[in-house]
């Protein structure tokens, strides 16, 4: 174990924990700028099927806009720009023949603040589904994305209410739900329980456990406990005297918490700094 | 993860989602289109002005030259005893007594006698006039229309010459000019400030620094804002019924003057700039309002901790903060009430009128009440001076409200600098 | 001997503050005084109105001849002259002023927005009177080349109406666009984040999240245009009829007022009272868009809060 800060992470157990998975998205040095700070540098990391992937960090890191670079919702930023490439199955996302319309359906997104429309809970969940030309029985999908979202007991009797009258953690389910409607691949997940009290958080993390089954999961976490709890590999991202983003370390979960290979990481995880 | 999906896949899919760009695209397109629109109506009102202030005109002498002397065809040919002596054969005792009174005519120049002659003696009219643009596009029906009038003539006229703006209200539209107007205006503008700024202020003042959160205090606030949304002819009814009617010992001037009362009446510059300064007093409180609002609390809190008073805190601290900001929102308030016709006409603005203010008791007429007057007569030449009277309201305006921006920019530079 | 223990933090009584706070509240009270006397004007008025001879409530709110030489005295024509130059105001207004609204608010970037919003300030600090000009002199020529002489007026409604709503387009794009910018960018990330397109998301996202402004905004528009009076004075025409051809001349209620106070009209005539009457009902017809329209934007920022 050196002590020498490295900026790039060694190949060593991650690669065979990973030589089993299918690596669904694949970030190969990834470098983000705004205008003409850079944001987040070099970063590459792949991130393994229908399992939960968490970035962690002290703020400022760029873990949140690696995390939207995934879906292409950088683009709405006029300043940023990206080099390096993303791989979604194999394709290239940021090839120019890609429609982020498209991407998006396919890597959704849930935010902090939950951002429910002012419609009512049904219309919530149809909307994505209907823009994107969803064929077949709508009620029955918004039950099946209800019931995934561990919303639907709570709401069946309600649906023509606006989803504004629900709790935090309730409406945060439902942008759960809404996202699961268009059935994407990945969900990623930007500090998802942050704004939310401890049990509804509890909710949201049992939630979380559930839905890998189906869906590969990034979560951007400040609260490591929620990362060990819920993640299967987990980055590390940090940042330099620039104020530019990097990836520290990435490994399984279990080995990063109890084995950080370098010092900076150990530091974070031990609470040394936020 | 090969569930069959309800979505569209593959091709299917990026058909859809190229339906929907393009549908976009559309949309937007319309939308940029309104907003050209927009622009392009401002354009065309403009253009459409500029196009009635020059243009040609068929006028038709009613005593042409060449009928008051023999052998002479024009004007210039005269020489100066042949237009004395015109002068003081066809004028009226009256009139020619007025004209020597104000300079005697052995004393004028000869380009003066030859614009006497040509106003009192000759008297053109106007028989149609043309845009600019059919000026230069259907000279054939302008050589047909003045062929059809014998003894008619072609000119090409400017209507905004500078003689235009100092001249005096006139029934003939080809020496009328909007001096009268445009005293009436400045007078009445200059009640209507000293009127609404201070109570304005003050009323501003008290709402955003000394009045607690009262049911009181809400109906106020909702009370402004409906007077500042309510018709402009309704002021113009109130200013009618009190400041021109129950207020008219002090709107005349009779008070003052007691014994003058012979012609006076309420309807004079002080009733319409009180009337006006109602109007805009709204307009000037929310926007005071605004600018107090804009102070930091921290300015006000630094000062009470030194232990000033309340008014010590807003004079010395919250009024200079905000004046840049007040005084740019009073000057464009003031612009609103040079452009306002509908409650000046309700209270009795003069129609006619070309004798100049010299007063707040005097009677009056405005700038946009002119225009009013010349756009509502079909006959050819009002329309176009009507049309170069907009155009100097236009840039009064424009000079106004640049006033107001330049001074806000010095203003706040200063601040900037005083940091 | 002192009674009253004295400390330096004794309260003085500074006479000067409370005056000058005084005086404040008394220039604020101002404004209560205007409504006031607003009001008590033209019920006063509409009283002496109403006690005229010739005149009855039936027959002013249902007549639909006004003609005070003959002793007819109905309010209809004039009223229907006021709302259809009024419609057609807000058909320019609206969905022109909606469009550039969402095109500012949604699209434009900062360079294009420094272009549109200076016209749009321009275009709103044009006096009435011009736009009044612009209606006689340019639009009802160009209305009766396009359809014809015998079909368009010298005096009509459709070209005052247009006129009016290129008048009442900068408000209404302005409030549309603080409208539906005050819609939270969280929604809007939403809409994206689900794949929508910037159409959908300002069509279907933003504008029905915004519809309490607008629908205020299209208030405050249609009182505008209401209470307007210049361009109807000059354009629409200068005689009371009832007709529901646009291309007629009609006066309205504002037309009305001021072509009668603007001629010679003795204080004690039902000519003179019939305008504070006719002004009573302008007054309760704007006075209730304002109302709704605060009522509604004041409803509407609490949700969001």
């Amino acid at each position: 174990m050196t002590d020498i800060l490295q900026k790039i992470p060694e190949p060593g157990d991650v690669d065979q924990a990973m030589t089993d998975e299918k690596k669904i998205i694949s970030i190969d040095d990834v470098s983000i700028h705004y205008g003409a700070f850079k944001a987040v540098q070099n970063v590459s990391l792949d991130i393994a099927q229908n399992k939960v992937t968490a970035f962690i960090g002290p703020s400022g890191c760029g873990k949140s806009t690696v995390l939207r670079s995934i879906n292409r919702m950088n683009d709405l930023i006029p300043s940023a720009s990206i080099t390096g490439k993303i791989f979604f199955d194999g394709h290239d996302m940021y090839e120019s023949s890609v429609d982020p319309v498209l991407v998006r359906r396919e890597i959704g997104m849930v935010f902090q603040k939950p951002n429910p429309f002012p419609k009512s809970i049904y219309e919530n969940i149809a909307w994505g589904a209907r823009i994107h030309g969803f064929r077949g029985d709508m009620d029955e999908l918004v039950e099946t994305s209800l019931r995934q979202a561990a919303l639907w007991d709570e709401v069946k009797d309600k649906l023509k209410q606006s989803g504004l009258s629900l709790s935090g953690g309730q409406q945060q389910r439902l942008c759960i739900a809404r996202t699961i409607a268009v059935e994407p691949k990945i969900i990623l997940m930007d500090e998802p329980a942050s704004a939310l009290d401890p049990i509804a958080t509890g909710r949201i993390e049992e939630l979380i456990l559930e839905l890998k089954e189906d869906y590969t999961i990034i979560i951007v976490t400040h609260n490591m406990g929620q990362a060990s709890r819920v993640s299967d590999y987990t980055a590390f991202f940090m940042v330099d005297e620039n104020r530019s983003g990097y990836l520290q370390e990435f490994n399984i979960t279990e080995h990063l918490f109890l084995n950080p290979k370098h010092r900076r990481t150990e530091e974070y995880i031990s609470g040394k700094f936020g | 993860m090969d569930i069959t999906t309800h979505f569209p896949t593959g091709k299917i899919a990026h058909e859809r989602a190229m339906r929907r760009k393009r549908i976009g695209y559309v949309w937007q397109i319309l939308f940029i289109f309104a907003t050209v629109i927009a622009i392009l109506f401002l354009a065309i009102l403009l253009v459409s002005i500029i196009d009635s202030v020059f243009g040609y005109a068929v006028m038709a002498d009613t005593l042409p030259v060449p009928t008051l002397i023999e052998g002479r065809e024009s004007l210039d040919e005269l020489t100066r005893p042949e237009l004395e002596s015109l002068l003081k054969e066809n004028l009226s005792r009256g009139m020619l007594r007025k004209v020597t009174y104000d300079k005697a005519l052995e004393d004028r120049d000869g380009n003066d006698l030859k614009a006497l002659v040509e106003q009192y003696v000759i008297q053109p009219q106007v028989l149609r006039t043309w845009g600019l643009w059919a000026s230069l596009t259907e000279q054939e029906e302008i050589r047909k229309f003045a062929e059809e009038h014998p003894g008619s003539y072609i000119m090409f006229r400017n209507w905004m010459t500078p003689s235009f703006i100092i001249a005096a209200q006139s029934s003939n539209p080809l020496i009328a000019g909007i001096r009268t107007a445009f005293l009436g205006s400045m007078w009445v503008l200059l009640v209507t400030f000293l009127f609404s700024f201070p109570f304005g202020i003050g009323a501003a003042l008290y709402l955003e620094e000394y009045a607690r959160k009262t049911r009181l205090t809400k109906i106020m606030q909702l009370n402004i804002f409906n007077l500042s949304a309510i018709p402009s002819i309704i002021y113009g009814l109130l200013g009618l019924a009190f400041f021109v009617r129950v207020l008219e010992p002090f709107t005349s001037g009779a008070v003052f003057t007691a014994g003058e009362a012979a012609v006076a009446n309420g309807r004079t510059i002080l009733s319409g700039g009180l009337t006006l300064g109602l109007l805009v007093l709204p307009i000037i409180i929310i926007n005071t309002q605004e600018a107090i609002k804009a102070v930091p609390d921290s300015l006000r809190q630094s000062s009470f901790g030194l232990g000033a008073t309340k008014w010590q805190t807003i004079w010395h601290h919250v009024l200079p903060a905000s004046i840049g900001r007040i005084l740019t929102g009073a000057i464009l308030a003031m612009s609103r009430a040079l452009g306002e016709t509908a409650p000046l006409v309700v209270i009795g603005a003069s129609t006619f009128i070309s004798v100049d203010p010299t007063g707040v008791f005097s009677k009056f007429t405005t700038l946009p009440i002119q225009i009013y007057q010349w756009s509502a007569r079909p006959q050819g030449a009002y329309r176009n001076i009507a049309a170069a009277a907009i155009i100097s309201l236009l840039v009064l305006l424009l000079v106004v409200n640049s006033s107001a921006i330049i001074m806000r920019d010095r203003i706040t530079k200063k601040k900037r600098l005083e940091r | 001997m002192k009674s009253i223990q004295t400390h330096p933090f004794n309260k003085k009584l500074r006479i000067h503050e409370a005056f000058i706070e005084g005086a404040l509240f008394l220039f604020a009270l101002l404004s209560i005084a205007i409504t006031v006397s607003i009001v008590v004007i033209l019920l006063r008025e509409s009283l002496l109105f109403f006690e005229s001879d010739e005149v009855t409530i039936s027959g002013f709110l249902f007549g639909t001849k006004w003609q005070p030489m003959i002793g007819y005295f109905g309010i209809l024509p004039l009223l229907n002259a006021t709302l259809m130059t009024s419609l057609i105001a807000m058909i320019v207004a609206l969905p022109l002023g909606l469009a550039v609204g969402i095109y500012l608010s949604e699209y434009a970037d900062e360079q294009l927005k420094s272009v549109v919003k200076p016209v749009l300030e321009v275009l709103a600090g044009i006096p009435s009177i011009v736009y009044g000009y612009f209606a006689l002199t340019f639009m009802t020529p160009l209305l009766r080349s396009l359809f014809g002489d015998d079909v368009v007026q010298m005096y009509n409604m459709m070209s005052a109406g247009i006129v009016m709503g290129i008048l009442i387009l900068p408000l209404v794009a302005t409030m549309a666009e603080d409208a539906i910018a005050a819609v939270p960018v969280e929604l809007r990330l939403a809409s994206y984040a689900l794949g929508a397109t910037t159409l959908e998301t300002s069509i279907k996202v933003v504008v029905p999240a915004a519809l309490s402004g607008l629908s205020a905004t299209f208030l405050l528009g249609l009182s505008r245009a209401i209470g307007e009076t210049m361009i109807v004075a000059l354009a629409a025409g200068a005689g009371p009829k009832l007709t529901f051809n646009f291309f007629e001349g009609a006066e309205t209620i504002t037309g009305y007022i001021v072509r009668i106070s603007g001629g010679d009209v003795s204080y004690n005539s039902v000519d003179y009272t019939s305008i504070f009457a006719l002004g009573l009902i302008l007054f309760l017809m704007t006075f209730t868009l304002n109302m709704i329209s605060r009522e509604i934007s004041a409803r509407y920022q609490t949700e969001y809060e």
